[in-house]
Parts: C-alpha cells; structure tokens; sequence
C-alpha cells in the first residue's frame, strides 16, 4: 500500500498506540517461539556435562565437542595409552583425548547426509518435471475427465503415510527396492508430484495464453513454444515449487524410518539415535540437528512470498 | 472497400468448403499428443506408488497375511478383522486419543493463529521480518525438531521444566511432561501448536488482507463499534480462509505420526497413542499386515469422508 492511499484510508488505519501494542505482542510471541531454535544451536556449542547442567546453563565457555562428537566414532583408552601418542593434530582430537578417549574413525553422519541430499534432490527434480509437463497439459488442453484427474492427484495426500508404507514396503521387498535411494526418490516423487501439479497448474494458468498463440504463429511447434515461451515465464512458479518439494523430502520421517535402515537412511530418522556413552549425547544431537536446520532457514527465507501459496496447495493465491 | 471484403468473405466460403489442411490436422493432433504424452507419467507414477498399492491394501485386509511371515499360506478372512477392529476398546481408545490431539491443536492454533495474524495486520514498523521469524517453526522437520522438544521436556534438566518453575517456585523434578498420564497429551499439543500456529496464521492473514478497507470505511460511517466490525466484518469476511486452515491442519493432525513418536512414542502407556501410532506398532512391530491394512482403510475412508463433509460445508460458507 502506498503513501498516498494510507491517508486516503486514513479513517480506518490503524492508530498508532494499536500499532505499538501490537508489534509489542507479535515481538513476544516471536522471541518466545524462537527460544527451542536458539536453544537448540546454543547446545550444539556446550561440552556434554554443560548441557544437562542444572540450572540450564545460559553463559558457558563454547565447545566444538558436539560437533567432533557427531563426526566421529570414539574408543576410550587408559590414560597411558593416549599420553604415548603423538601431539594431537586437529582440535577434535584434543578435545577427544581429555575425556580419555581416541577418535576411531568417522561416524555415519556423513553417508546420511549424503542420502538426504540424493534423495531430497532426486525427487524434487522428477516431481517437478512430472508436475511442470502435466499442469500444462492440464491447463492447455482439453482434458476428459480434468477435474477428475486433478482430484485424484490431490486425494492420495488423504492417505497416512504409515498407510502407504505397509504395501510399499512388501511391494519394495518383492522388487528388491527395499532400501535403496531410487525406491525412496520414487516414494517422494509420488508424494511430491500431487504438490507440484496443482502448484504449478495455478502458475502456468497466470501466463497468458496470447503469448504462445503468437509462438505457434510464428511457426512455433507446441513443444518449442513450452519450451521456449511458456517455461522461462513460469520460472518463478517452477522455483518455489521445487523448494517445497525439497522442503519435505529434506523433513520427511515417517517413510524413512519405516523403510530404510541403512544404505539410504536419511537424516530425520539418524539424529534420534546419536549415542554417546551412557545415553543420548546432546550436544552431538543439538550439532547434527543444527547442521540439518540450516538449509531450511535459508530456503525459508527464499520463500517468504510463495510461501501461503505453496502450504494451501495453491487454494491462497493472495 | 466493398469490393475487398466481398472478395473476403468469398475467400471465407471456400475456405470452409476445403477441408483443414493437413498441416492443421497434424498440428491438432499433435496437441492431443502432447497432452497426454504430459499427462500420462504423473498418473501412471500415482497408480503405481499409490493406487496399486491402495488395492493391495484393501485386498490383504481381507486375509490373514503376515509380512514377518510371507511363506505362510494366506488365509481369506472376509471382514473378520473390519469387525474386530471395529469392537477394539484399545482402536477407540487410540481414536480418542487422536480426536483429543486433533481438536485441542486445531482449535488453540486457530485462535492464537487469527489473533496473530490480527496483530500483524496492523502492520506495525517491521512486521514483515517478525512474519518471516514466526514462521521457521513450521517448515522445520517434525521429527527432527520433535526428538529435541524431548531434550526441552527432560525434567530437572529440561528447560521447560526450568522456565516453569522460575516462573511458579515449585521443584523441577516434580513433574514429567512426557512421562506423567495427565501432562503427556498436553505435551505433544503444545509442540504441535508451537509449529503450527504460523501455518493457522499466514492464512488468516491472507484472509484478512482480502477484505476490501471500504467495507470499514462504511461502517465508520454508520458508527458501527470497533467490536461490532470485528464480528460483523472481519470475522465473517475471514471465515472461509480460517476454515480452510481448519481442514489442513485436521487432516494433517490426524495423520500424525513423526512428531508424537519422536516424543513419546505413545506413551506414557497408551496415553498419546494417536492413530498412526497404533498403525504402525500393529503393522510394522507386531507384523499383523492383515489386521493393519483393515485399520488403515478405515483410518483412509475416516480422513477421506470427513474431509468431504467439511469441504461442503466450506463452499456453502463461501458462496454465502
């Protein structure tokens, strides 16, 4: 809204006191909300005796243990042992000796990490190149049965995933995908694809037809002009859909830790099951669930604007 | 001129004598072509990792097969298991449980999300960076986010514990939020709203940035109150955006599984043991395929049916 229509309107905006108490309270809650986040990185920096400290420590000298811990698998040794081995190199390895231990070699965080990024990227581009040809079709055709068809793409969001995943796990054994990174890019594609379809029917249907019929004029074939016309104007569209795809399949849990155990075990179902002697390591819980949290912040930021639209499925265009 | 468009319109009359050119054909069907050659994967991708599997659901849920056991001759039981599910005390019990999960979220985002989303429409210095921050909550992982509310929630070192006992004096070690009976449900209602108001809340928000500024205008000029605009304009304008959050956030609460089983697993007992929950011990720690795939289709055909209702009724709040 600009200035001019603000005063214009100026019988109903806003007063200034309403104005101040509001952004009073709306900064509250936002502070409150955010302390787990805070909470979270803050404990990725403390040593494991800060973290269960009581009372919860709010100053503590700051410690890469966390992370050391959550990179690496550890054996204990008799002190004997580690005052004959030469200087420790990297600051980890310092940090491991002073508990009396030595650092045996790397954990599987890494593996994991690597299988959330395949897989969350694998099938946010098949989603998307399935749900950017079909909303096409969908929006420039004349389909039979469109409605339909849009309907029963949307209705297997209706099914619980833990649903879907007793057939798909006898159907993943007999086809020997139990377990494997394509069996969960498929998995997610079939989820995501419902998404990107009526995401991007909404996107394509805002471009106006007028600029292909001038392509097809031109001499244009159909294909070219999709290619040539229609998706360099989508980009946007095509763009926030992809970060939505990515979103889930980067959060997705159910699914994994229903249907993998080990080679394409992604990161939501490891973190729980970070141990360090004696029950869970927080801190090394905190690290790996800060390092997880990061790409998030960053595409959440990116998103702000589609963000009401790619949650409604498109039903809020705004 | 005359003469033109006479010739015109002679062009027009033998151009609808000729058949289209064969040019035209091709192109047209070329279009049909295309839509289909673009239709076509996404649907048979749906029927494979979704509709086949459906039917595969609803067939081994008329049988005795067990997944640990898949050399066993499979037994065809009718609707044995529809009936024994169906008399379960412990399936009631987990739909009650769901249906407490259910409402209490759905209904404690919906209000503190529309009175978010009033405070930020007041569009105060900076509101557009507070939005973006209230938001993060709800695109982080839920199971992820879920396992370190675990970590907040551990008593005498937790920091919930901590702040609550700032606040009221008591002993921190004197209640567990996920381990008592009473406080467990409560616990993972909070985690929930505490992700979820922002979803509530960016679509009231959108609800009440459509509502055009004449319509107050009027009323100001007939001397309407403010707390009479709010239930006779603002409310009843915003009605189908905060409906439509209700059926998002029903749906996807009832579905509920990653958070609630990072955080207790069910318990304590069978305390928060919510739909999914019950799904997945039966399916997948007890091996009871048969009997699973059966709760599964009614747990489908309960989302599925009620959803339906709930977007009737929202069309005729719309259309009003």
């Amino acid at each position: 809204m600009s200035a001019t229509s603000d005063q214009a309107h100026s019988v109903v905006a806003p007063s200034g006191a309403s104005k101040t108490i509001a952004g009073a309270l709306v900064i509250v809650y936002a502070l409150v909300t955010i302390i787990p986040l805070v909470w979270i990185v803050m404990t990725s920096f403390k040593t494991p005796p800060d973290s269960i400290a009581y009372p919860p420590k709010l100053i503590f000298t700051p410690s890469i243990e966390g992370y050391c811990n959550l990179f690496t698998t550890r054996t204990r040794q008799t002190p004997e042992y580690i005052a004959a081995l030469p200087p420790a190199e990297t600051e980890c390895d310092r940090v491991v000796r002073s508990r009396n231990m030595v650092i045996a070699g790397p954990s599987n965080v890494i593996p994991r990490f690597i299988n959330s990024i395949v897989i969350a990227f694998g099938s946010t581009f098949l989603a998307v190149f399935l749900g950017t040809i079909t909303a096409y079709g969908f929006s420039r055709f004349k389909v039979p049965l469109a409605d339909d068809l849009l309907f029963f793409i949307l209705s297997t969001r209706f099914m619980p995933p833990i649903a879907v995943a007793i057939p798909i796990y006898l159907m993943y054994r007999t086809i020997g995908l139990s377990d494997t990174q394509l069996g969960m890019i498929l998995l997610y594609t079939a989820v995501n694809v419902s998404l990107a379809v009526w995401l991007l029917k909404g996107f394509i249907d805002e471009i106006p037809r007028e600029y292909e019929e001038a392509a097809l004029i031109d001499g244009y074939s159909r294909l070219h002009a999709f290619v040539k016309v229609v998706l360099p104007q989508a980009a946007t569209g095509i763009a926030a859909t992809a970060i939505f795809c990515l979103i889930f399949a980067w959060n997705e849990y159910a699914f994994a830790v229903l249907l993998t155990s080990g080679t394409a075990q992604t990161m939501p179902p490891f973190i729980p099951f970070i141990i360090g002697e004696g029950g869970q390591d927080w801190p090394a819980v905190a690290a790996g669930t800060t390092l997880f949290l990061i790409p998030i912040f960053v595409f959440t930021v990116l998103l702000r604007k589609h963000l009401l639209r790619g949650i409604t499925f498109g039903a809020v265009r705004k | 001129m005359t003469e033109t468009s006479a010739k015109a319109s002679i062009a027009d009359r033998v151009a609808e004598a000729t058949p289209p050119t064969v040019a035209r054909r091709v192109r047209s069907l070329s279009d049909r072509a295309i839509a289909w050659l673009f239709i076509s994967p996404t649907i048979a991708l749906l029927l494979a990792i979704n509709i086949f599997p459906l039917f595969w659901t609803i067939y081994l849920s008329f049988t005795s097969y067990k997944a640990n056991r898949p050399n066993a001759p499979i037994v065809w039981l009718g609707t044995t298991h529809y009936e024994n599910i169906l008399s379960d005390p412990d399936i009631w019990h987990s739909m009650q449980v769901t249906a407490h999960f259910v409402f209490w979220t759905v209904a404690i985002e919906t209000v503190l999300g529309f009175a978010l989303a009033y405070l930020i429409d007041r569009r105060f210095r900076g509101h557009a960076f507070w939005t973006t921050v209230i938001l993060i909550p709800m695109m982080l992982s839920p199971a992820v986010v879920g396992n370190f509310w675990k970590f907040i929630y551990q008593p005498q070192i937790g920091l919930f514990n901590y702040a609550i006992t700032f606040f009221t004096g008591g002993d921190p070690a004197a209640f567990q939020m996920l381990g008592e009976v009473s406080l467990a449900p409560w616990a993972i209602v909070l985690v929930d709203v505490w992700m979820w108001t922002p979803y509530v809340m960016l679509i009231c928000l959108a609800g009440l940035r459509s509502i055009p500024d004449y319509i107050y205008e009027a009323a100001e000029v007939d001397r309407a109150s403010r707390w009479r605009q709010f239930w006779s304009i603002t409310v009843p304008m915003a009605l189908p955006f905060i409906m439509l959050a209700v059926l998002f956030r029903g749906i996807e609460n009832f579905k509920m599984f990653d958070m609630v089983n990072l955080l207790t697993g069910g318990g304590p007992g069978s305390t928060t043991e919510t739909a999914s929950i019950t799904l997945k011990r039966e399916a997948f720690e007890s091996w009871k395929t048969g009997y699973s795939s059966a709760l599964a289709i009614i747990l489908f055909v309960a989302v599925f049916g009620l959803a339906n209702i709930y977007v009737k009724a929202l069309n005729r709040v719309k259309q009003r």
